[in-house]
């Protein structure tokens, strides 16, 4: 297990160039460019938008800003974690002839994808920043708690696209499964919402390992630090997850070049 | 560190024949049948094939080593090992010192990217660092001679010149050990020419080679030793001469279609003195031909077809096109028939096919193809396919005489042609 990790870090300039190129291949022969960056999360903010507005009627309640501003905040993250397990489900069988015919850590195409997913998070970001900042969002030191929770984000991200990146490479089912999944799953995600608005029983949608997250990034923009029991849980759930899911991956990796 | 560079021991791989289960659907009831126990379980052995059998050698530091073997002998299975990108099923394999595979040189590009991200791209995949590769840029560049093009993305490109490119940055990554298949063959004469340069320069500069070709020329011409492999296994180790004449002898006879309702099923190639291998430009041969039939078939045709030693056609003919008909056949006959050949080819070595043809429905029943070249000699220097038995007629030196003159008083059409070429 050392020595694999070791031998990822021989290659990271590989790493490197192969996020680079992903981005790069994004956005080339694109009219939008980096503007698809953000065409996602303002989507979701829209939807989530919508779905507050209406809760809103139903409860009898105003619309509040610091509503829009949880589901504006939580959208970037979501967006990033979708974006990363549909992209990490695909990068090993469109790269077939690098899985054939030239030898290096193959996980390196899995968290390539997820990296270069953080890429245009971090544009969304800047751009809600601004947002934040012209709407006179006063944030305080909890802000600080962004990057932790990113971490943790990003190594679920990393788990899960290993798993599903060498899973779509033995069974092309495997890509189906995950988009249906991605495609509902933000009803079981609390961007939308927040978990207390589901009384009692929401807590068992905390168990969602990236719950305990973006619900995180809603307490941080209404001033408050996070449930650091429910971090940790979703911290101690991404590292065995991405442990076990590479260590999985490099027992399997040596059939790829036979089974893609 | 010891002195050798590659090292396999007992090395063996097994592949599954057939598809594999890429989808749950096929998964699940293999898993329950497994499960369950009863049911029509896959035989397993029919299923598998030892892709290579029994593998050991060792190849030391600074050698040039060759491998050489029908196709589907498991010479890339055999690369791909050595070069990690699969494992072995048994035994074991050392390498010593920094390895990089020429597999399919081209094989990291992306297309949406130019030329000039892709050299840093696939630099890196093959295992140089950003600074190794930023300091051979320009000699790559050069190599490639697409300097023009360095800003297109090479989707763009030719074929030729992706391969170019391709071949440009995998020729500069500097490694140990260095594994090449079948890449030399890459672009036109020129750059063909510079590949073969660039590879005897990587030889002599110590590091070690594996080579895979078809073309044993190549490997005649690089390798120091030379492996046969035969249907995955391993059938002789030595010089490069002695490996070449054992692959050629052994691969003489190929029907391809196994049960095709006529086949060809004998073909002799001989001269006056029953020679069948060496043959004298010039002299006159004789091509055998034995057609046997398991069904009726009707309006057929022998063709035969002379190709250089890479496939290229120098000639054919056949017994309709000579004149002769077609003939009917019902089953169990066989079909006789004997060509008369001059053999005007230049030196060199070409290959024979015969097919069993007809001809008005484009039908092609059998084809034999000898595993083996027959070998032209001349008693003159003559390149190409033909020999047109030259002789010069005329050559010498006329004294020296002003421009002018020369236009006015050397009556071209006097001259014989030969002479005429030498002189201007």
């Amino acid at each position: 297990m050392l020595a694999q990790l070791r031998e990822l870090y021989k290659y990271r300039e590989l790493l490197l160039m192969i996020v680079v190129r992903d981005i790069k291949v994004r956005y080339k022969q694109s009219v939008m460019g980096l503007l698809w960056a953000i065409l996602m999360p303002v989507l979701i903010v829209g939807a989530g938008i919508l779905v507050r507005y209406a809760y809103a009627i139903a409860a009898h309640k105003p619309l509040d800003l610091a509503d829009i501003v949880s589901v504006a905040t939580k959208s970037v993250p979501w967006a990033f974690l979708v974006a990363s397990i549909r992209f990490s489900t695909q990068s090993l069988i469109y790269n077939p002839n690098l899985v054939t015919k030239v030898y290096f850590p193959k996980e390196i195409f899995p968290i390539a994808a997820v990296l270069s997913q953080l890429f245009d998070m971090f544009i969304a970001g800047t751009v809600l920043a601004i947002l934040l900042f012209v709407l006179k969002v006063g944030l305080g030191v909890q802000v600080l708690w962004v990057l932790p929770l990113l971490g943790i984000l990003v190594l679920l991200a990393i788990g899960i696209g290993l798993l599903v990146s060498a899973g779509s490479l033995f069974y092309r089912d495997v890509k189906y499964i995950v988009e249906a999944f991605l495609t509902f799953a933000i009803f079981f995600t609390p961007v939308f919402y927040e978990v207390a608005m589901l009384g009692s029983r929401g807590k068992w949608l905390l168990l969602n390992p990236a719950a305990p997250i973006l619900e995180g990034f809603s307490s941080i923009m209404r001033g408050r630090s996070p449930n650091l029991y429910w971090i940790g849980y979703s911290l101690v759930f991404s590292l065995v997850t991405t442990l076990f899911a590479y260590m999985l991956f490099k027992k399997v990796e040596p059939l790829f070049a036979e089974s893609i | 560190m010891s002195d050798i560079a590659v090292a396999m021991h007992h090395v063996s791989k097994k592949f599954r024949k057939g598809e594999l289960h890429t989808s749950l659907r096929d998964l699940i009831p293999a898993i329950t049948r497994k499960l369950v126990g009863k049911g029509p379980v896959d035989s397993v052995d029919s299923r598998e094939f030892w892709a290579l059998q029994d593998i050991s050698f060792e190849i030391p530091k600074g050698e040039a080593f060759g491998i050489v073997g029908a196709n589907g002998a498991g010479k890339s299975t055999m690369l791909k090992l050595i070069s990690r990108i699969m494992n072995p099923t048994s035994g074991s394999i050392e390498i010593n010192g920094r390895l990089s595979a020429l597999i399919e040189v081209s094989a990291g590009f992306h297309p949406d990217l130019t030329g000039r991200e892709n050299i840093y791209l696939n630099g890196t995949i093959l295992g140089m660092n950003r600074k190794e590769i930023a300091a051979k840029f320009d000699q790559i560049v050069d190599f490639s001679g697409l300097s023009e093009f360095l800003d297109t993305p090479v989707k763009r490109y030719s074929s030729g010149m992706y391969a170019r490119l391709g071949f440009s940055v995998a020729a500069h990554v500097n490694p140990d050990v260095m594994i090449v298949d079948e890449v030399l063959s890459v672009g036109d004469f020129v750059f063909q020419k510079k590949c073969v340069e660039r590879m005897k320069e990587v030889i002599n500069s110590g590091a070690t080679v594996l080579f895979v070709s078809h073309n044993l020329k190549t490997i005649a011409d690089f390798c120091n030793r030379c492996l046969l492999v035969e249907r995955g296994k391993m059938r002789m180790i030595g010089t490069p001469t002695e490996v070449i004449r054992t692959y050629m002898g052994t691969s003489r006879v190929s029907v391809i279609h196994d049960n095709s309702p006529v086949s060809v099923s004998n073909v002799r190639v001989r001269n006056a003195q029953g020679e069948t291998m060496r043959f004298t430009s010039g002299e006159k041969v004789w091509v055998d031909v034995d057609v046997f039939a398991r069904q009726a078939c009707k309006k057929l045709a022998v063709v035969i077809y002379i190709t250089d030693e890479s496939y290229y056609g120098v000639f054919d003919t056949s017994t309709e096109r000579l004149g002769h008909g077609n003939f009917n056949l019902e089953p169990g006959e066989t079909f006789n028939c004997s060509f008369e050949l001059r053999l005007n080819l230049a030196s060199g070595a070409f290959r024979l096919q015969v097919f069993v043809y007809r001809y008005d429905n484009e039908t092609e029943y059998d084809r034999w193809e000898s595993g083996s070249c027959i070998y032209v000699e001349t008693a003159v220097d003559v390149r190409g396919s033909a020999n047109c038995f030259p002789k010069v007629v005329r050559h010498e030196v006329l004294p020296a005489q002003s421009a002018l003159e020369f236009a006015q008083q050397t009556p071209l059409k006097d001259l014989p042609v030969a002479a005429a070429e030498e002189d201007v």
